[in-house]
């Protein structure tokens, strides 16, 4: 079977042109594939179709060539997404559990509401990054950027991890509301961030050696996927930032 | 450039719009009637609505030339108006007291004919500038219209979700004044103060939408007030107070009397908009980023979208796909 909208089948390995095609269509392709046993869909020339891997389950891996519209992988449990391109808005949006793996740049509101899994973004992403990732028991999600962030990144953040390995140091960020609302979670950063850019209800600390211990695999596992040195990172300072307090907004909604 | 790379372009983002309005603005379009207004008219019943409007031209100056605008039957397009456009001259010894007489002649009857002649409804009135807009999806108001057929170096593209109003062929982006026009994603909160501000100097919201107090606003703040693009982003769009404290002394100061002149010229809520006039664009959103905007560059060419798709699919080897930060205008100029 070798018809231009559906999977080339060739063993667990499939390859989708998706020129042309609307996202429907192609989630379906996707899906069948899955539902056949694939375990490794290579997907050509994707141009902004959204939604791709939603709501997947199992053990599978997706190679996407091109630019795939927003939220990528949004509710995804399990597979993996090797994206070689651009993201637009929310890849891992409200993600349950895999990967993605962006070797390039995301919009805004990266792994927005994200509850499992990781994301790693060879590049720089927009606003809003990591806005109110949450996590419970063993749920708990990760983003890891290598470049630049804008404002509000972590806002109303409520669990997980942000690792932001870029900018470098000589470089400072200047992005407003860093951790605005959070109330759980953490968001450590490469070199420092000025009391000015901290968001309303975050506070900054050094990090303790275990917690940079902590970090050390989420640094080498970047590298490794992005062909990058992991000792120049792993020497380098961090800063972290957390809630304030356990319950940083609590006078806002009771009284106590 | 013709309207097929547009067309092209906004379809990847049909999930952007409910098919309800799309348009398109075309700059330089009508090369053989270049130094005349090109006035576009919906008509509601045109045999009974057409005279007043002819008659309130001629008071002012002399129509040109006048046609229907071609269009061509679409499966999902109810042509519940006619659209028409005049080009005019107007007569500058008629505004005799104004240094831009006849762009005040226009500006005029723009307001006189959309708030005093039902059935008419002036929606675009620049040289040299041709407005393609009616409900439907982006494909079928281009196929409407048949864009292909017309040239321009500057296009600008829209496909509507209206939230607040309900769509109708007027309240389609772009919207245009004289030479502005303006496309726009989001919501303008702030509508009843810069609509109350903006008619306090002459003009009059005929189009139950907020976006075009943006057109009116260019209008006034670079026009008429003779402020730079980058200004009117920053009076519109202004700085945080936190951040103007910081800047030093001359630049502070400039914010500062920026945002207190100019303070009811501020636009709150979440947008991202491109204003194009003859002779450049800018793209700005608002000042938390609320709406996305990517731009890139190819060559001479400056592309400005909500979606990195939408560019690639014009240029698929666009390089410097950039998103600019909050509030920050893109500019570019034209170089002939």
């Amino acid at each position: 079977m070798s018809d231009q909208w559906g999977p080339d089948a060739v063993m667990d390995r499939v390859r989708i042109d998706a020129t042309g095609m609307h996202y429907t269509p192609l989630n379906m392709a996707i899906r069948a594939a899955v539902a056949e046993g694939a375990r490794e869909i290579e997907i050509d020339h994707v141009m902004g179709q959204r939604f791709i891997a939603d709501g997947l389950k199992g053990d599978v891996r997706l190679i996407i060539h091109g630019v795939p519209g927003g939220d990528l992988g949004m509710f995804m449990s399990g597979p993996t997404c090797i994206v070689h391109g651009n993201c637009d808005h929310a890849p891992g949006n409200t993600m349950d559990s895999g990967l993605i793996v962006i070797h390039g740049s995301a919009g805004d509101a990266v792994a927005h509401s994200m509850r499992g899994g990781k994301v790693f973004v060879r590049d720089s992403i927009g606003y809003r990054g990591g806005i109110h990732m949450k996590q419970y028991r063993d749920k708990r999600p990760i983003l890891v950027l290598g470049g630049n962030f804008r404002a509000f990144l972590g806002e109303y953040m409520a669990g997980g991890l942000i690792l932001a390995l870029g900018p470098p140091p000589d470089s400072p960020i200047r992005e407003r509301g860093i951790g605005s609302g959070i109330h759980g979670g953490r968001i450590i950063v490469r070199g420092d961030v000025d009391d000015e850019y901290l968001g309303v209800g975050a506070q900054k600390s050094p990090l303790t050696r275990e917690e940079r211990d902590e970090i050390s695999p989420l640094i080498r596992e970047f590298a490794t996927y992005f062909r990058r040195d992991p000792d120049v990172l792993l020497e380098d300072s961090y800063v972290q930032i957390r809630p304030s307090s356990s319950r940083p907004f609590a006078s806002k909604y009771t009284w106590e | 450039m013709d309207g097929r790379a547009i067309r092209s372009a906004l379809s990847m983002m049909d999930e952007r719009g409910s098919g309800e309005g799309a348009g398109y603005v075309a700059y330089g379009a009508f090369p053989e009637f270049a130094d005349y207004y090109a006035i576009h008219v919906f008509f509601d019943a045109i045999h009974e609505t057409k005279a007043a409007v002819d008659q309130e031209l001629s008071k002012w100056g002399t129509i040109v030339h006048e046609e229907e605008i071609p269009t061509y039957e679409q499966q999902n397009i109810r042509k519940i108006h006619t659209p028409w456009r005049y080009f005019f001259q107007p007569d500058a010894r008629l505004m005799p007291r104004s240094t831009t007489p006849e762009d005040d002649i226009i500006m005029h009857l723009v307001m006189k004919v959309n708030t005093s002649i039902p059935g008419a409804l002036v929606y675009a009135s620049g040289k040299n500038i041709a407005i393609f807009k009616a409900s439907g999806w982006p494909e079928e108001v281009a196929d409407f219209y048949r864009i292909q057929d017309y040239k321009g170096y500057i296009w600008l593209g829209h496909n509507r979700y209206p939230t607040n109003t309900p769509g109708w062929w007027g309240g389609a982006h772009p919207f245009n004044l004289l030479h502005w026009s303006v496309v726009h994603n989001g919501e303008i909160t702030s509508y009843g103060t810069n609509r109350r501000y903006i008619e306090s100097y002459g003009y009059r919201c005929t189009m139950f939408t907020d976006t075009e107090v943006v057109a009116y606003l260019f209008d006034l703040l670079v026009r008429r007030h003779h402020l730079a693009p980058e200004l009117a982003v920053r009076a519109l769009a202004p700085p945080f107070w936190d951040e103007i404290d910081r800047m030093p002394g001359g630049e502070a100061y400039l914010n500062r009397a920026i945002r207190l002149t100019y303070g009811p010229a501020l636009m709150n809520g979440p947008f991202a908009i491109v204003v194009a006039k003859p002779d450049a664009i800018v793209g700005f959103t608002d000042r938390i980023k609320l709406r996305p905007l990517v731009t890139g560059t190819m060559g001479p060419r400056l592309y400005i979208s909500s979606e990195e798709a939408a560019i690639r699919v014009m240029e698929p080897e666009v390089g410097d796909i950039t998103m600019p930060r909050a509030g920050e205008p893109v500019i570019g100029r034209v170089y002939s």
